[in-house]
C-alpha cells in the first residue's frame, strides 16, 4: 500500500483532530501534536486507490538503513534511491544551509538529513514532484542571478538568493514557488535533524526512559514558571 | 477455522472494549465463547513499539497510511481501510476511523476513562432536546465500581455534581506546564483536576504499575493501562472457553423461521471463503456504526428491514463528540529547562464541565484536555517555525538553529471534547450500490451538526483563547469564523460514535430494551457504543464496559433461566 504524505506521531488525548497549520507536519515545539489539520487533508483526498506495495516501503526503508549503516562502517557513499547525483548533491547543499553546524552539534549532513529526504521521497511518493520542481527552480533563480547552478555559487550568492524566499511574509509574489519550496524543505530538513541522534542530544532530551516512580517536574522547571507542588 | 457442529453458547463480533469486556463476564460465568474479529492478532508485550526513538526508524516516527497517528501508534486502521470504503451523502462531512486488529480502538485511544454522571442519563427530562436513556446511573453503579477494581483507574475525589468519583490509584502530580495552566483555570473559575486515565499507578491483577514513558498509545508491554487484549481476553482465554477467531469479516447475523439469531457469517480474509458459525446468542460489539451495518445487511423474511430494526432506527441518532483545539504559544516556557517530563500517556490534569447551560446560549457542555511539554523530537519537529509568534520568520543558518532549540517544548494546547445532541440529519445507511471488497453492502454516512453545537464549539474556543491570555501566553491562529464552523472538527473525526442501535424503553422507538436486547430477537445483544441514547461531555469508554459488563450478567442470568 503507497502512504500518502506523512503526518507526525501524535499521543492520543481523546483522539480526534488537533488545530491546522500548513506544510510537512508542523510539530514546532514538540509535543507530540501537529499542528495540521490532518483531517482537513486526509477528507480532501479521494479514495485513492493505492498502487505501490507494502514492500517496496519496506524494501525502500531497509536500503536507508543499510546503506547509512555501511557508509558509516567503511565510508561507502549513500546511493540516492530517488535523487539523480545532481540533485543529491543540491539536497545536501541546502540541508546544510538550512542547519549548519554549530559549537553545540553537527549540519544536518552529519545527522544523515540527505538520506532521510531521500528515504521520505521512496516512501511518500506525493512528495516527489514538489521536491523535484522545487530544487530545479533553485538552479533556475540561481542561473538567472549569477549564470551558475546554485551548489557553483559563493555564499554570498547562496545567501542572497535564499534571503529572498527564506521569509514568507516578506517575499515578493514573483519568488512564490521559491517560498513555497524552501518553507517546505525547511520543515523537512528540521524533521530530519531534529529527531536525528545528533539532534535529540542537542535538544538535551532526557525521556522515553522507564522509570520507577513519577514525582514531578524538577524544582527549576517549576521555578521557571513560578509554580510549586505545595 | 474447525467447523464445530454444536453451537457455541455466545458469538462475539468485535474485540475492542465492549466485546471484550462481554467475553470476559460471559466466560468467567461458564459460557463457552467465540469471538470474531475483522483484523489481525496482536499482544502488546510482543508487538508494541514502546521505548523506540524515531532515529531507530528511517521513517522517525511519521504516519503510515494504516497507522495514521505515526508508525509508533499501535493502532492498525484509519480513516481509510484499503479494500473497505464508506460513502457520504451530497454535502456531508464525515470521517470513520475503523480499527482492524485484535483488541480495536483500546489500542487507539487516551484512556481518558470517565463515568456518565446521574444527569447525563435524563437529559430529556432536564433540558427537553435528545431522549432519556432507559437506565439511570444508579444501574451502572455497581458496574462501574467492578470495571475501576477489574482494570484500574486513577483519578482524585472531587465530589463534585455530575462527576462521579471512582475506585481511583493515586493519580500521578500534574507537570510543570500542567500547573501553570491549573493557576490560571483556578483564577477563571475553572474546575481543573487531576486526570482520570485507566492507567495504573499500583500493582493490579498481576500487572506492573506505570513506568511513566509517556506512550500509551504505542501499546503497553508490561500492560499498565487498559487495552483490552492484555487485559481482558487474555485472561478470558485462561478459562479455557474463549475462542478468537482473527481475521474474520463478520457479514451477515442469521436467524431462523422464528427469527431468532443462530450464527454469524464472516468472510475469513485469509481464504476469502464465506464461513459461518453457529452460537445460541449473538452480540454485536463491532463499534456502534459496523454493528449497525451488520444489522441492516441482515435482512430476512422475518426482518424485511434488517435485524432489529422494525423501528426502523438502526443506524439512526449517530453522534460524535463535538472537538475544536486551540494551541498556544508561551514565551516564558522559551529556553526549556531540560527534563524528562513524560509521565504517563496523556494529560495528568484536566477540566470537567464546570458551567450552568441554563445561563449559556447553548444545551450541553464538554471537558477540556490539555497537552504540552517537552515531547520525544520526532517527524514534524520544528514544522512551520516561520508561524511562529515572535520568531525572525523564517531563515536559515546558525540563528533559525537556535531558534528551534529556543521554541522547543514553549507551546501548550487544549482540546475541547462536548456533547453533540442527537438529531434526525446525522445517520448511517446502507449504500445502494457500492460493496466492500468482500461483497458486503458498505455504509453511507448524513451529517449536520446544529446551532448547539457551533454554539459550544465557540465558546470553547474563546475559553481557551482566554485561558491562554490568562497564562501569558498568545493563541495561535485567529478565532475561527461562523463559516469555519468556529473550528469544529468533523462529525467521526473525535472518534467517539455513538448511537445507531440505541437502546430504549419502547420497541417503537429503539432498537434494545433496556438490557440491550433487541425487542425483535430476545438472543442478539450489543455491547458496543451503539446501544448510547446520548453523549455526554464525557468520553465513552468507560461507559461501555460497564454497559457491557451488565449487558452480560443479564444474559447469563438468561441463560440460567433457561430463557434464551
Amino acid at each position: 500500500m503507497r502512504d500518502k504524505e506523512p503526518q507526525p506521531e501524535r499521543s492520543t488525548g481523546s483522539t480526534g483532530s488537533t488545530g491546522g497549520t500548513r506544510g510537512t507536519g508542523g510539530d514546532v515545539t514538540g509535543t507530540g501534536f501537529a499542528r495540521r489539520d490532518v483531517l482537513r487533508i486526509l477528507a480532501a483526498a479521494p479514495l485513492a486507490v493505492f498502487t505501490i506495495a507494502c514492500e517496496d516501503v519496506d524494501r525502500a526503508a531497509q536500503h536507508a538503513s543499510d546503506s547509512l549503516a555501511q557508509a558509516a562502517k567503511d565510508g561507502v557513499p549513500y546511493t540516492p534511491q530517488f535523487y539523480t547525483a545532481e540533485e543529491f548533491a543540491l539536497a545536501r547543499v541546502l540541508a546544510d544551509l538550512v542547519i549548519p553546524a554549530d559549537e553545540r552539534s553537527g549540519s544536518a549532513s552529519d545527522a544523515g538529513v540527505p538520506e532521510f529526504l531521500d528515504f521520505l521521497m521512496t516512501a511518500y511518493p506525493d512528495m516527489q514532484e514538489p521536491m523535484r520542481t522545487g530544487l530545479a527552480w533553485m538552479n533556475t533563480a540561481s542561473q538567472s542571478r549569477f549564470q551558475k547552478a546554485f551548489v557553483d555559487c559563493a555564499p554570498e550568492e547562496q545567501a542572497r538568493l535564499l534571503d529572498e524566499i527564506a521569509y514568507p511574509k516578506r517575499a515578493a509574489a514573483s519568488v512564490k514557488d521559491g517560498v513555497t519550496f524552501f518553507s517546505r524543505f525547511r520543515d523537512l530538513t528540521a524533521s530530519g535533524f531534529w529527531s536525528s541522534r545528533i539532534g535529540v542530544k542537542d535538544l538535551q532530551y532526557m525521556g522515553n526512559v522507564p522509570q520507577t516512580a513519577w514525582n514531578g517536574c524538577p524544582p527549576d522547571a517549576l521555578a521557571k514558571l513560578g509554580v510549586s507542588y505545595t | 477455522m474447525p467447523q464445530r457442529q454444536t453451537p457455541y453458547d455466545v458469538c462475539i463480533v468485535g474485540s475492542g472494549a465492549g466485546g471484550a469486556m462481554t467475553a470476559h463476564a460471559l466466560t468467567q460465568a461458564g459460557a463457552n465463547v467465540i469471538m470474531l474479529e475483522a483484523g489481525a492478532w496482536w499482544d502488546n508485550t510482543k508487538d508494541s513499539a514502546m521505548l523506540k526513538f524515531p532515529y531507530d526508524s528511517p521513517r522517525r516516527g511519521a504516519s503510515t497510511t494504516e497507522r495514521p497517528f505515526g508508525e509508533f501508534d499501535a493502532c492498525i486502521g484509519g480513516w481509510q481501510v484499503e479494500g473497505e470504503p464508506y460513502t457520504k451523502a451530497d454535502g456531508t462531512k464525515f470521517d470513520w476511523w475503523r480499527a482492524r486488529m485484535l483488541g480495536g480502538r483500546t489500542n487507539h485511544w487516551g484512556r481518558i476513562s470517565l463515568r456518565f454522571g446521574p444527569d447525563d442519563f435524563r437529559r430529556k427530562s432536564l433540558d427537553g432536546l435528545g431522549d432519556d436513556w432507559p437506565i439511570s446511573y444508579n444501574d451502572l453503579a455497581p458496574y462501574y465500581d467492578k470495571v475501576d477494581q477489574l482494570i484500574g483507574i486513577f483519578g482524585s475525589r472531587e465530589n463534585l455534581p455530575n462527576h462521579p468519583d471512582g475506585i481511583f490509584h493515586q493519580a500521578p502530580k500534574p507537570r510543570c506546564y500542567e500547573l501553570h495552566v491549573k493557576r490560571a483555570a483556578d483564577k477563571m473559575g475553572i474546575w481543573c483536576i487531576p486526570a482520570r486515565l485507566s492507567v495504573i499507578t499500583q500493582p493490579l491483577n498481576g500487572r506492573a504499575p506505570c513506568h511513566y514513558c509517556g506512550q500509551c498509545n504505542r501499546g503497553c508491554m508490561t500492560n499498565s493501562n487498559f487495552s483490552s487484549p492484555n487485559v481482558l481476553l487474555f485472561p478470558a482465554q485462561k478459562t479455557g472457553r474463549l475462542t478468537i477467531t482473527v481475521n474474520a469479516m463478520a457479514r451477515e447475523v442469521a436467524t431462523d423461521a422464528r427469527g431468532l439469531a443462530t450464527g454469524v457469517h464472516y468472510i475469513d480474509k485469509a481464504t476469502g471463503k464465506d464461513e459461518f458459525v453457529a452460537a445460541k446468542v449473538v452480540v454485536l460489539a463491532a463499534s456502534a456504526c459496523e454493528s449497525a451495518r451488520i444489522l441492516l445487511n441482515s435482512r430476512s423474511a422475518r426482518h424485511p428491514q434488517g435485524l432489529a430494526n422494525s423501528s426502523g432506527v438502526v443506524g439512526k441518532y449517530l453522534t460524535d463528540t463535538t472537538g475544536t483545539d486551540v494551541a498556544g504559544f508561551f514565551p516564558q516556557l522559551m529556553d526549556h529547562v531540560p527534563h524528562n517530563c513524560d509521565g504517563v500517556g496523556g494529560g495528568h490534569i484536566y477540566m470537567p464541565w464546570w458551567l450552568d447551560n441554563k445561563k449559556l446560549n447553548f444545551p450541553r457542555g464538554y471537558h477540556i484536555e490539555v497537552w504540552g511539554g517537552l515531547g520525544v523530537p520526532s517527524y514534524g519537529f520544528g514544522g512551520g517555525i516561520d508561524g511562529m509568534p515572535q520568531s525572525r520568520g523564517g531563515g536559515y543558518g546558525k540563528a533559525l538553529k537556535d531558534e528551534y532549540r529556543r521554541y522547543y517544548g514553549s507551546t501548550i494546547g487544549f482540546s475541547g471534547r462536548g456533547e453533540q445532541i442527537p438529531n434526525a440529519d446525522s445517520y448511517c445507511e446502507l449504500d445502494p450500490t457500492v460493496k466492500d471488497r468482500y461483497g458486503i453492502p458498505v455504509l453511507r454516512f448524513h451529517w449536520k451538526w446544529q446551532d448547539h453545537e457551533y454554539q459550544q464549539v465557540r465558546h470553547m474556543q474563546e475559553t481557551f483563547r482566554a485561558l491562554i491570555r490568562e497564562m501569558g501566553g498568545e493563541p495561535m491562529g485567529d478565532m475561527p469564523t461562523r463559516e469555519r464552523g468556529y473550528g469544529i472538527a468533523n462529525g467521526g473525526a473525535i472518534i467517539h460514535e455513538l448511537g445507531c442501535v440505541r437502546m430504549g424503553a419502547t420497541a417503537g422507538a429503539s432498537a434494545l430494551n433496556a438490557n440491550c436486547q433487541a425487542w425483535d430477537c430476545k438472543n442478539l445483544f450489543v455491547t458496543d457504543g451503539g446501544p448510547f441514547v446520548s453523549q455526554a461531555d464525557k468520553n465513552p469508554t468507560w461507559t461501555i464496559l460497564a454497559l457491557a459488563w451488565r449487558t452480560a450478567d443479564y444474559i447469563t442470568q438468561q441463560r440460567k433461566a433457561g430463557a434464551l
